[in-house]
Formats: C-alpha cells, sequence, structure tokens
C-alpha cells in the first residue's frame, strides 16, 4: 500500500511543553483522518517511553514516533513543527534526551514494502537544506509537494 | 568446504521502521565485504528466540539485559554520523 501524504497531517506551530502533549495531539490528527485505529495514540505514547525516537541531526532534533503495524488502517506521515522546541529521550539511549522540533509520526502498515520510503525520510534529516526548509515554510501545500519529492512518492 | 553462514539480527522496537532500514544498510555491507551472513530483522523483544543460532546483534535500542552473542548499536546509520565506525564493529563481530 502506498504511502500517503495528506495537507491536514501538516501541523505548523503545535503547542506543548511535553512530548506527551505532542505525540496525543499528532495521534488524534492521524485518528480524525482515519489513517490509525484509536488504539495508536496509546500505543504510540507507550512505545515512545520504552523505545525513545528522537534523533540528533546536524541542524535540530528530529523524532520519528511510531508504533505496531496492528494500530494502523492506512499508511501516512503525520508532520508536526513545534511552536517551541519539546526534549525527546535520544534514541538507543536510557536518558538522554535531545531538544527536538520536528517529528514525522509514521503509521505504517507493512514490514518491507515502505523500505524506500523510510531511506528517504532518514536522508531528509541528513539534509540541512531541507531541514531549514522544514523549519521555515508556511505554506502546506508546498511542505506536501516538497514532502513528495523528497519521499519520491507520486501521487495518483 | 565454504564458512556456516552468519545469522545478523537487526532489531528495533517495533521491527518495522528504523530496523529494515538498518538492516538494507547492513546487507549491503556484507555483501560489498563478501560475508556469508543471512540479516534476519525483528522486534528487539523477539531477539531471545533467535539469540541461539544469532551471531550478532544489530541494534536501534536500548539494551534491556545481556546478550549471548556481541550487539552493534546503529542509531548513527539513521542519522549518517560516523557511518564506518558502524560499519567497521559489525565486520570486526563477524571475524
Amino acid at each position: 500500500m502506498q504511502i500517503k501524504i495528506d495537507e491536514d497531517l501538516i501541523l505548523l506551530g503545535l503547542k506543548g511543553k511535553e512530548k506527551e502533549e505532542i505525540l496525543s495531539q499528532m495521534a488524534d490528527k492521524l485518528f480524525q483522518c482515519g489513517y490509525v485505529k484509536d488504539s495508536y495514540k496509546s500505543a504510540v505514547i507507550a512505545r515512545e517511553k520504552v523505545f525513545a525516537t528522537g534523533l540528533p541531526t546536524a541542524s535540530y532534533g528530529v523524532a520519528i514516533p511510531h508504533t505496531d503495524i496492528v494500530h494502523v488502517n492506512e499508511p501516512t506521515i503525520c508532520m508536526a513543527r513545534f511552536e517551541q522546541a519539546v526534549d525527546f529521550v535520544i534514541m538507543g539511549e536510557e536518558t538522554e534526551t535531545i531538544s527536538v522540533k520536528l517529528a514525522f509520526m509514521m503509521a505504517m502498515k507493512e514490514q518491507h514494502a515502505q523500505l524506500g520510503v523510510l531511506q528517504k525520510l532518514m536522508a531528509i534529516l541528513q539534509d540541512q537544506t531541507a531541514l531549514a526548509y522544514l523549519a521555515e515554510e508556511k505554506n502546506k501545500r508546498d511542505i506536501k509537494s516538497f514532502m513528495l519529492d523528497k519521499l519520491g512518492i507520486e501521487e495518483k | 568446504m565454504m564458512d556456516r553462514q552468519k545469522i545478523v539480527l537487526v532489531a528495533c522496537g517495533t521491527g518495522i521502521a528504523t530496523s529494515t532500514v538498518v538492516g538494507q544498510k547492513v546487507e549491503t555491507l556484507l555483501a560489498a565485504n563478501h560475508v556469508n551472513a543471512k540479516v534476519i530483522q525483528c522486534k528487539i523483544t523477539e531477539v531471545g528466540s533467535y539469540e541461539e543460532q544469532a551471531d550478532l546483534l544489530v541494534t536501534t535500542t536500548i539494551l534491556s539485559r545481556a546478550y549471548k552473542i556481541p550487539v552493534v548499536k546503529a542509531v548513527n546509520y539513521l542519522t549518517n554520523i560516523n557511518p564506518g565506525k558502524i560499519d567497521q564493529e559489525i565486520l570486526d563481530a563477524l571475524k
């Protein structure tokens, strides 16, 4: 199943002081738009506590929260830019945190089919020009086109 | 006689996202270095069922216990910060 990029899932200036507030709002949006089941929210919050997803990049911290495929209806990625940076624990670390400004909440449906998109998403994290664009751009439609292009997704 | 094929476990929290990306990197690395090894992708909680026959665990998560096999942490494969160090650790562990 092809991953969709939905303008309604591009959240700019998302408010929240704690990562749970951020994750909760992103998961609610995914649920409202029908991409995930109602069980996704608690699952993604619980998983972030055990398996943190904060990643340091050359520009700023980026988180890639996600959870098991059983909670997902249709694969997509919800992007949120935070009003203010929020601390996330770094992936693979117990307590060390990173100040995160951007999150890609992934709703994944199959194990291997999305390899190409995942690899390209990781490439964005290594692309300072792309990160600078995503930190500033105000037009959601433009962000959507940018993401489709960067992820190599052709909209049907 | 050929060496026994080695088994490399690649694990993350869900077994779907970061382990997919890291698994691909490991497969490419092993092929480029002519290492006879098979990659098995799994959740970190499933490692126990493969541990006996595996030679190496490559993971992006925290380690909740000690393992009988060598462990290489591979988060930097995702951020591309000094990936050469991980390459070397994996190759050394499979010598």
